[in-house]
């Protein structure tokens, strides 16, 4: 096969790097409102009918929302089969926490409201409420580890191998540091979600998730901004030292890496980047005023923007690292050393072209039939309504 | 390695493995099943087939929920527990992963919320479409995991690459042509499509039983046997593709399948039953059929079909060639670019064997250093356990006859006699209604179970394939799943056993009412686009 040949080994390196960014944004962006919402439940709808009209503004999208997860999952897997393999099981007991929380909350949509009980509507609205804030929290937290940097180590056979106890596995994780990431992850998923409630109802309901968004925007700037604080002060980042092959193979052990300066760094090398933060911060400014004046749609947009400017600003700041190692520098996966083969990287590039707009399209047009608010009265007269 | 990390790793892939094949092959036939349904409703105008549509979609709906949220651990257990296996054949086995996401995830998942909720805001045939596209969704699905795992059992297009220390892929065109996997896919979505049909049966038996809801019952049963007959042929006729398929890229299976010890001469016979002894390796009390296996295995009167023993010894000669290709190896990897030409080459001419000397790293950290002891038990190892094989696969072929007969018993029935169904009929179908999920079950045992002591066939054995972890761990996350999973199958029986019991839940005057209105709302916003201002229902 010749046709690989096309795009260097390199460029589809960085393309891959880039579209990783796309997945994990495209799921803060789509399954993150899901998540928010199912964290505001139990604050915004005081009555059954209420809490219904908040699960029915995400009842006939969460499926398709969750695919973004899956697809991250399964991205990861075929174009840096080392980040699958490390992370996933690094993380193995936050990774447990964050199926379990994902089951539950597919679960507690569909069955919420098959049943009249008030025990059994009460369970699953808590049930939802942890589906939606653990993982919110859990996935700031491991992102705040990865920027920390990671005890792992690879064997001369390229096995994964992990430093620290059953504990440390979980416990270990929730540092300082991390715990602030989780947070500025957990409240901007809310101001999100509150955002979608504010789209899609009306009345009380909304007024609450604006009220709560709007507080939960605050927190998330603060926590970002502190978070800023802390990599330029408080946190070792990691660089290459030895020479740079960018289109070697996938092999982490053959380079050389220091744990010391700042991560920050970069932006004197790539100053170009500070757009990400710039983006972020304005995003969630203008998301909080949204909520605050009760704007909707345009709250909602620049509520997106706060996410990609925020998710990117540390993919930014850590380029080449996708996950650096503490106890072994060596080891750390990076952008030139943890991907699939030159063929493997093509071919999923091909599989991405062709069906990414497919996706974008059509969920696109699913979003436009379901336009339009939903009401007390959609969700106590229809059959099909959770 | 520690063993006992490998065993519960395994444990806790089978059982959410299994549970999620629970769901998955419901999905798979209902799904056409109500797509079939909508799609006589909107030829024929008539409110029952929408009646059935919504209510078998409720079902559905219920078991959909389900297979999506246990697909989700699956998706994410090779790299959790199985990290070794993930880096080692991730180039390969991610890839169709990641395409059943891009092309079956998205759209079975962003339809099916269309259609439940798009009922009001669709026209009949834009519902339609909808439901047909969860339907090619859900299929399509099954297509890209059975890609990546008859990958697992026929590795094609890929070789070790030394410097990454792993596979990586030469030819998609060849992973995802892999006669193995067309093969299985056939045969797994089919035994989906009798499992949907025998519960469509089965619950609509029940109700005719019951007296109740005759004209949906009557109808239901028409589809799910014409549908479930042409399904149940077509599992038989692929499981024999399969066994085709097996008699040159799995050879070890077979052998143990059929508990064949010595190579027959051809054509070899066929063990209908018996009791395996692993320890003797011989059959106790075979009854056998004469040429039948031949035929199968190899569609011919001539060719053998080798037996346990022989494999065995030709296990021992690749583990011996595969030594040599490690040797090389850490030479490579010592030397790198330095590296001799004739050592490459040499590398290269045993390097297929690698995986059998990796399966000597049980015993020993570096093969090299085997004893002749360890590599004969190496070799031993290559047989995998064959009474538990001998029988699952016989009880799900017995079974899938049975299915045979009794779609083809209902589909004379419906079609011939007008319906009139004798109630030791209908008796019969209620209590059929679970043995297709133990079928299913079955298969996957032939096929997994079958695969060991491998996660990828000759080139990675299962020993080497899990994370390093802590025995803590993986009790913690087994109890976890085996806790959090009982609770959530009781929710979910509880809930299919009160919709079934409720039935149907609008009546046809109803449909009727809603067909007008629905009608009314076409017109009024003709060219308009979604009814955004039309009162939900």
């Amino acid at each position: 096969m010749i046709l690989h040949d096309l795009i260097s080994f390199e460029v589809l390196r960085l393309i891959w790097w880039a579209l990783l960014g796309v997945l994990l944004i495209g799921f803060a962006l789509t399954d993150g409102f899901d998540m928010g919402v199912g964290a505001l439940l139990p604050f915004v709808g005081k009555t059954d009918v209420e809490r219904r009209v908040v699960i029915n503004t995400i009842g006939p999208v969460w499926e398709g929302n969750q695919v973004w997860f899956i697809l991250g999952g399964g991205a990861i897997f075929a174009a840096w089969p080392p980040l699958y393999a490390v992370s996933f099981s690094g993380f193995y007991l936050a990774m447990f926490a964050i199926l379990a929380a994902l089951i539950l909350r597919p679960v507690g949509f569909k069955y919420r409201s098959k049943r009249d009980s008030a025990t059994w509507r009460s369970s699953w609205d808590w049930a939802l409420f942890v589906g939606g804030a653990a993982p919110a929290l859990l996935f700031g937290v491991a992102v705040g580890n990865v920027l920390l940097g990671v005890p792992f180590h690879l064997t001369e056979d390229l096995m994964p191998m992990y430093d620290g106890s059953f504990y440390g596995k979980f416990l270990g994780l929730l540092r300082p540091f991390a715990l602030l990431c989780g947070v500025v992850s957990l409240s901007m998923l809310i101001m999100h979600g509150a955002a979608w409630l504010s789209v899609k109802t009306k009345g009380m309901v909304a007024f609450r998730a604006q009220r709560i968004g709007t507080v939960a925007g605050m927190v998330a700037a603060a926590g970002y901004a502190l978070a800023g604080l802390w990599l330029a002060f408080g946190i070792d980042g990691f660089h290459i030292t030895s020479e740079i092959v960018k289109d070697g193979p996938s092999n982490p052990l053959f380079k050389d890496v220091a744990h010391e300066g700042s991560w920050l760094i970069a932006y004197t090398e790539r100053p170009w980047i500070l757009i990400a933060p710039i983006l972020g911060f304005t995003g969630i400014f203008m998301a909080v005023r949204g909520l605050r004046e009760g704007f909707e749609v345009s709250t909602f947009l620049w509520s997106k923007l706060a996410i990609l400017g925020v998710i990117s600003s540390v993919g930014l700041t850590m380029f080449p690292f996708i996950l650096p190692s503490t106890v072994d520098p060596r080891s750390s996966l990076t952008v030139w050393d943890s991907s699939s083969s030159h063929l493997t990287l093509f071919v999923m590039l091909v599989a991405t072209v062709i069906f990414l707009p497919i996706i974008l399209a059509y969920t696109a047009w699913v979003y436009k039939v379901l336009w339009g608010k939903v009401t007390e009265d959609d969700v106590t007269s229809s059959h099909s309504a959770y | 390695m520690e063993l006992d990390i490998v065993e519960l790793s395994r444990l806790q892939f089978a059982m959410t493995a299994l549970y999620h094949f629970l769901f998955v092959p419901l999905t798979l036939g209902l799904s056409i099943l109500v797509a079939i349904m909508e799609t006589v409703y909107v030829m024929t105008g008539r409110p029952i087939w929408r009646q059935m549509t919504k209510f078998w979609g409720t079902l559905f709906g219920i078991n959909f929920v389900l297979g999506v949220a246990t697909g989700i651990t699956m998706e994410f257990q090779f790299g959790m527990n199985w990290s070794y296996y993930s880096h080692y054949v991730g180039d390969i086995f991610g890839a169709p992963l990641a395409v059943e996401g891009l092309m079956a995830f998205f759209l079975e998942a962003t339809f099916v919320g269309l259609f439940f909720f798009g009922w009001d805001r669709l026209s009949r045939v834009a519902h339609c479409i909808v439901a047909w596209l969860v339907a090619i969704g859900s299929n399509f699905s099954a297509l890209w995991i059975l890609i990546a795992n008859g990958w697992m059992v026929n590795p094609v297009g890929a070789e070790f690459n030394p410097e990454t220390m792993r596979m990586e892929m030469t030819n998609f065109f060849e992973v995802v042509f892999n006669e193995v996997a067309q093969a299985k896919f056939v045969h797994t979505v089919s035994a989906g499509y009798i499992t949907a049909s025998i519960f469509v049966l089965g619950v609509s038996a029940w109700y005719m039983l019951k007296g109740r809801h005759l004209e949906l019952a009557r109808r239901s049963i028409a589809v799910a046997a014409s549908f479930g007959l042409a399904a149940s042929l077509s599992v038989v006729v692929l499981g024999d593709e399969s066994g085709y398929s097996a008699s040159h890229t799995q050879k070890m299976k077979l052998a143990a399948i059929e508990a064949m010890w010595e190579t027959e001469p051809a054509p070899a016979h066929f063990t209908l039953i018996g009791f395996p002894d692993q320890e003797a390796r011989e059959t106790h009390y075979a009854v056998h059929v004469p040429w039948v296996m031949g035929l199968i295995g190899t569609r011919s009167l001539t060719q053998e079909i080798p037996g346990i023993n022989e494999l065995v010894a030709e296990s021992e000669e690749r583990i011996r060639s595969g030594i040599i290709a490690y040797d090389e190896l850490m030479t490579i990897r010592a030397e790198r670019d330095a590296t001799p030409a004739e050592v490459r080459a040499n590398f290269e001419q045993h390097s297929a064997d690698l995986g059998y000397a990796l399966l000597l790293k049980r015993y020993v950290d570096d093969p090299r250093e085997a004893t002749e002891e360890q590599i004969k038990m190496a070799a031993d190892d290559t047989v995998p356990g064959v009474a538990p094989l001998f029988w699952s696969f016989r009880i799900m072929v017995g079974l899938g006859f049975s299915f045979i007969a009794l779609t083809g018993l209902f589909f004379v029935l419906s079609n011939f006699r007008r319906g009139a169904y004798p109630r030791w009929a209908l008796r019969l179908a209620v209590l059929w209604i679970p043995l297709p999920w133990i079928a299913a079950e079955m298969g996957w045992i032939v096929a997994e179970y079958g695969r060991q002591p491998w996660t990828v066939d000759g080139i990675l054995p299962t020993a080497l394939s899990a994370s390093h972890l802590s025995v803590g761990d993986l009790l913690f996350t087994l109890a976890g799943f085996a806790l959090f999973y009982t609770v959530l199958f009781i929710v979910e029986m509880g809930l299919m056993l009160k919709y079934i019991r409720k039935g149907p839940q609008e009546d046809v005057e109803k449909t009727e009412k809603w067909m007008a209105r629905h009608e009314h709302r076409l017109r009024t916003h003709d060219g308009k686009g979604p009814f955004a201002d039309a009162p939900a229902e």
